[in-house]
């Protein structure tokens, strides 16, 4: 078995929703997408067997291009992380009604299969074409299903799409480049490339241009808020879970053992930027008035901090990030159903129309805190490895950059308590909250069992990430 | 077998906690209670095991390793356990006190809608106290350390209705974080010196001369940001203004998080890491100052407060300061003494304050009281054992603790003697304030509160009572000359400290001591004894009084310092910034407009225009063809 | 064959065709109506098609003939497709003007 099984069960999947009509699309959905996540686990298990997932053929002869996939660690952890977000995500959306069921839901898989095909491709062309493949359904998704004024949404999806496809395609210009040095695009064949520091430096500008795009960085961040705050949660979700750890993965798979010259070279400029990213997004943070948008910036704050991390190129700070990239993609994932839930409920985003939740559905209080407490990184969630990691491969490059890099566990502390204290706290609102439905509290135990359980006990996922992510310091750090 | 006793001990509470939050509702209020109790008792007695077996056998701690937790490139963060004196000692005290509090919240929190929830949280708590006290590195201990923040959050915050409630819960946790960003850098510097963070490798460490002699720049900044943590939890300057607010939780809460056991969290951290800061002098000393002036900066903002709560708090943050003075002075088991001398008496007298609140339905402002001696006398015997303990009367524990601090002071650092000294004059005048102004004169409250005025039940004034008697000799554990206290600490410390020796000094000391604290009495009872005094209303007050009644303003300036311009800046990022990189990314989108505003001239419709261009087209290509 | 192109030189066809082409130019950069423009462009193909035969008896190579016959069949196609649509504009604008087409104004 390879796989190709799950790029296979998705593509067909997302056929058979749309087929399925209506009424039945989300359950076909739901059992498409955990049939991916069960082949993705089969996988691992083949994985952990010492049996190779790998298939390679060839599919264009002139130029050389393959269909390519390699799965080491890393890979199945993205995957892992996709398949089961996805069956989240679709689990989660299940009280909403959608117009055109059938359409969002084929649209959902189909992005799903896009992402899975990024984190699989061995040949960047195969690659590049999954990259921007998971760029369209999710342009439908936020532009036919989102919310608030239309006008509004069109001009900041239209952004979002046009701005993130802009900087792919200097991505691809680097990929053709690479190309006519190599005579093919099969990773491996990229990786034994003996670039010059000038060539390094372009191919490395040119891969952040996407990547910073996409993950965001500050200051090409302008999309997010705006995107997420108008896109329904289920897109939200995806582009937040999964989409944006596309990038972050990027970076460590494609950008650093590509251009290892250039990112020693320049790695404080990134440094700089990734870090000001996280103090930027929680400053902002403080004075957001709409629940997504707020979400919106922690988020930018977070993945700073990843970024950061996968900068430093050292195997503390790539572990830390990869493992950071799974707890925050459960973790947002958490909150912004969390604020769906609220939506759902009093058909706003604004946190000043909230208030006094905790008193009329405590058990939906005590969930959401918990997703808050592991959001702002407290010991013993999931979150709180990744950041600690994170923080020390930071202190090894500089004490200034732990320092400024850890105000996110106060500024983090003081928005997200703010946010809750508004929301949630206080007397109740005169509007009626209906309690917790048991499928949502069940969504949160799923992603609460998650964050805690990987909090205590992160050796499987360390085990899995770390052979492959040696592989790829080495690859860095050769000569 | 020490091992599954061990996991005991930690998890009993956390099974309280599940059990509390699952069941609680169920349960009802006086099976939450019970089972609340019974996992925190199970705890102690799982200590007392362990106690005993040190005792046995002093030189051989008990470390359970349970499985590899944080992997990093140059060590592993291993769940584990250290049950060596100073954690056992720790986790007596604190599972001890936590039992009694346990069973006074029975009661106290009876009529409270939530109670399962207020046992489940303070069930939690003593979980993570005890993983902060028994953890075998410091990730562990961080574990707990930022634990018991979310739960002294969750339980200022009970009342969560109130938003001045939960703007105090937020302010500790936050203020909480900055010392803890402190502490996880100093933790990133121990591990990129010692390569561990586990307390072993890193005392072997600190022994090794050609190591430390290398890296003594970063070992000094590991402990000034050690130091900086515990300043966050255990409330000294410049962030102890949290722990007064944070008397807005329910007192019990006020007895075991916020006196007894939490806030001693940075004591602890302190001795335990003692091998470091012993190669940090310079940040000693400094620890020493900040110890000293926290103690009487603090006292000197108790003796207005007319918030009875508000009283004990500026007390604790004061009395913490004399610890610090004393860890500040290289005598960590002094320090360690007056923790427990402290978590004895400050607990009674939280708790007996607690006992006041009930008895007159929620009303804390002294002002208010007056005269309940005699319908009260269990709380006032036993609030006044302990207002003489912590005022440092002969022979109660609190006399034999102060003294050990002032006298090292003393020795060392004449200056540092003589504000710790202030210090506890100001101690024993604003606690006999609150005596005489709770318990004596004539009753102030409104008749209705008169009418029900009563002793509280005994499931209240038996931990009252018992911590009593414990305030009153706990002094035992730890006399001059011969002390079992150090004598139980020695394996921890290479260089063992000998008790002072009772000479002429300490003796000329001890009477200064008590007469200091028989002045401060003194003043306390011409003023609201012979003279009758009230405190003025908050509008009538003036001058430096006023100045100390709003803390020096301290809460204002960190307001002007820090949060406005937060606020301010994100005003301005998100109003100017955001909105300017979103217009560049729109610049580009406007630049290709423009371009094609100017091109659609060019695309006009007329058939005939674009065929008359594809002729001249062609035709210029055919020219250039033939003829260039 | 080669007698013709004995009394008519190569030339005078070469000439012949490139008037013929200028004038279907022309006839397309300055007539209005859609039916005579379409005549024109007839014109411009046979032009270029007179040209074929010339050149294809010049070389004594049957080729230029087949693309005529080509050419032509293509022209026929063409004018079936123009006409129709031609007839459809006329249809709908009531005209064969086309300066009345700019719906693809930019």
């Amino acid at each position: 078995m390879n796989v190709s099984i799950i790029l296979i069960i998705l593509l067909f999947g997302a056929l058979a929703t749309y087929f399925a009509g209506d009424k039945l699309a989300k359950t076909v959905a739901l059992v498409i997408s955990l049939a991916s996540f069960v082949a993705s686990v089969a996988i691992l298990n083949q994985h952990n067997a010492g049996i190779s997932s790998d298939f390679i053929y060839k599919w264009i002869s002139n130029p050389n291009i393959y269909l390519a996939s390699k799965v080491d660690g890393l890979a199945i952890a993205m995957m892992l992380l996709t398949t089961a977000l996805t069956t989240i995500i679709v689990w989660s959306s299940f009280a909403n009604q959608f117009k055109n069921a059938k359409g969002f839901y084929a649209l959902v898989l189909f992005m799903s299969f896009a992402m899975v095909g990024t984190f699989v491709s061995a040949d960047a062309f195969l690659y590049y074409i999954f990259w921007e493949l998971a760029l369209i359904p999710i342009y439908f998704i936020a532009l036919v299903w989102g919310n608030g004024d239309v006008e509004e949404r069109k001009r900041a999806i239209v952004k979002f799409f046009i701005y993130t496809l802009a900087g792919s395609l200097f991505m691809l210009t680097a990929f053709i480049y690479l190309f006519s040095k190599a005579g093919s695009l099969l990773i491996d064949e990229l990786y034994l490339l003996r670039l010059t520091e000038q060539e390094q430096f372009w191919i490395f500008g040119a891969f952040f241009l996407a990547y910073a795009i996409k993950i965001p960085i500050f200051p090409f961040h302008t999309w997010q808020a705006n995107t997420y705050q108008l896109s329904p949660s289920v897109g939200t979700m995806l582009l937040s879970g999964i989409m944006l750890k596309m990038g972050l993965y990027s970076v460590i798979r494609w950008q650093l053992p590509l251009a290892p010259l250039a990112a020693k070279t320049y790695m404080n400029i990134f440094l700089v930027l990734s870090i000001i990213g996280v103090v930027y997004g929680s400053i902002v943070a403080l004075k957001q008035h709409n629940l997504k948008k707020l979400l919106a910036y922690s988020s930018l704050a977070h993945v700073g901090l990843i970024a950061a991390g996968a900068y430093t190129l050292s195997l503390d700070g790539l572990r830390g990030a990869v493992l950071q990239m799974i707890a925050h993609g459960f973790v947002v994932v958490g909150l912004f159903f969390a604020a769906e839930i609220i939506e759902r409920r009093l058909n706003t985003q604004e946190i000043a129309q909230m208030g006094g939740i905790r008193i009329l559905d405590t058990k939906f209080a005590s969930m959401f805190m918990i997703v808050m407490v592991a959001s702002v990184g407290l010991p013993g969630t999931f979150n709180f490895i990744g950041e600690f990691s994170l923080l020390y491969s930071l202190y090894n490059v500089d004490i200034w950059y732990a320092v400024i890099g850890g105000t996110t566990i106060i500024l983090g502390a003081v928005y997200m308590l703010k946010m809750f204290q508004n929301v949630m706290l206080g007397e109740a609102n005169a509007k009626p909250f209906a309690a917790i439905t048991l499928q949502e509290s069940l969504v949160f135990v799923i992603i609460i069992a998650v964050l805690l359980f990987f909090g205590l006990y992160p050796k499987p996922i360390n085990d899995l990430i770390t052979p492959a992510l040696q592989e790829i310091v080495a690859k860095i750090n050769r000569v | 077998m020490e091992k599954n006793i061990a996991l005991v001990l930690v998890l009993a509470p956390f099974f309280g906690f599940l059990f509390n939050v699952f069941f609680g509702k169920k349960a009802g209020k006086t099976l939450v209670g019970l089972v609340g109790t019974a996992s925190v008792l199970v705890s102690f007695l799982s200590t007392l095991f362990f106690f005993s077996a040190l005792n046995a056998n002093p030189s051989q701690p008990v470390v359970v390793d349970l499985f590899q937790w944080i992997s990093l490139e140059k060590f592993n963060v291993n769940f584990s356990f250290l049950l060596d004196q100073l954690s056992v000692l720790w986790l007596l005290f604190v599972t001890g006190i936590g039992t009694l509090i346990h069973l006074y919240s029975i009661s106290y929190m009876h009529d409270d809608e939530n109670m399962n929830k207020f046992f489940a949280y303070l069930n939690l708590f003593v979980f993570f106290m005890i993983m902060l006290v028994m953890g075998s590195n410091l990730v562990i201990l961080f574990i707990g350390w930022e634990g018991v923040g979310l739960c002294s959050y969750l339980l200022i915050g009970f009342w969560y209705k109130n938003q001045d409630y939960n703007d105090a819960a937020k302010k500790a946790f936050i203020m909480n974080r900055i010392g803890d960003l402190g502490l996880l850098v100093g933790l990133f510097i121990v591990a990129y010196v010692f390569g561990s963070l586990d307390y072993k490798v890193i005392s072997e460490g600190a022994y090794n001369t050609q190591l430390v002699s290398n890296n003594s720049g970063l070992i000094a900044l590991a402990a000034l940001c050690l130091f900086i943590g515990a300043t966050g939890k255990s409330a000294q300057i410049p962030l102890y203004t949290w722990l007064p607010d944070a008397m807005a939780g329910p007192t019990p809460v006020s007895a075991l998080i916020h006196a007894a056991t939490m806030v001693t969290a940075g004591i602890f951290m302190v001795t335990r890491m003692h091998f470091l800061f012993d190669l940090a002098p310079q940040i000693l000393d400094l620890i020493a100052i900040v110890g000293a002036a926290t103690a009487v900066l603090a006292a000197s903002i108790g003796l207005v407060q007319n918030d009875i709560k508000k009283v004990l708090a500026y007390s604790t943050v004061s009395q913490l300061g004399l610890m610090f003075l004393a860890l500040g002075l290289g005598a960590y088991e002094i320090a360690v003494f007056h923790v427990i001398t402290h978590a004895f008496f400050k607990a009674c007298l939280f708790l007996g304050s607690g006992s006041v609140i009930h008895a007159l339905h929620g009303e804390q402002d002294m002002r208010n009281m007056g005269g309940l001696r005699k319908v009260m006398p269990i709380t006032f015997w036993t609030m006044m054992i302990s207002t003489l303990a912590i005022s440092g009367i002969f022979p109660l524990s609190g006399f034999w603790s102060k003294d050990e601090i002032l006298l090292t002071a003393f020795h060392s650092n004449i200056p540092l003697w003589i504000v710790g000294s202030i210090a506890s004059i100001m101690t024993a005048f604003y606690m006999f304030r609150l005596m005489y102004l709770t318990f004596f004169g004539e009753f102030r409250g409104t008749e209705e509160q008169k009418h029900h005025l009563h002793e509280s039940p005994a499931l209240i004034t038996f931990p009252l009572i018992v911590l009593a008697i414990l305030a009153a000799v706990g002094g035992l554990i730890s006399l001059p000359g011969n002390s079992w206290l150090n004598h139980y600490l020695a394996p921890l410390f290479r260089k063992a400290h000998e008790a002072h020796h009772l000479d002429a000094t300490a003796y000329a000391l001890m009477a200064v001591a008590t007469v200091g604290a028989l002045i401060g009495i003194g003043i306390a009872y011409s003023k609201y004894i012979k003279k009758q005094e009230v405190p003025v209303q908050d509008a009538e007050m003036k001058g430096f009084a006023s100045v100390l009644y709003h803390k020096y303003y301290v809460d204002e300036a960190y307001d002007v310092v820090v949060v406005t311009p937060l606020k301010k800046l994100s005003h301005f990022f998100r109003n100017y910034f955001e909105v300017a990189f979103s217009e560049t990314v729109f610049a580009f989108g406007k630049i290709a407009n423009a371009i094609g505003t100017q091109g659609k001239v060019l695309q006009n419709g007329s058939v005939g225009f674009y065929l008359l261009a594809f002729v001249i087209g062609m035709a210029s290509i055919l020219v250039y063809l033939f003829l260039v | 064959m080669e007698n013709i192109l004995q009394a008519i030189g190569i030339e005078n066809y070469i000439f012949l065709s490139v008037m013929l082409f200028c004038i279907g130019a022309f006839g397309v950069l300055y007539r209005r109506n859609a039916i005579i423009m379409f005549m024109s462009i007839e014109i411009m193909l046979n032009a270029v098609n007179l040209l074929l035969v010339a050149f294809s008896t010049l070389h004594q190579d049957a080729e230029g003939q087949v693309f005529v016959f080509f050419s032509m069949a293509v022209a026929a196609a063409e004018v079936a497709v123009g006409l129709a649509i031609l007839v459809s504009i006329f249809r709908n604008t009531g005209s064969i003007d086309i300066d009345n087409l700019k719906n693809l104004k930019g």
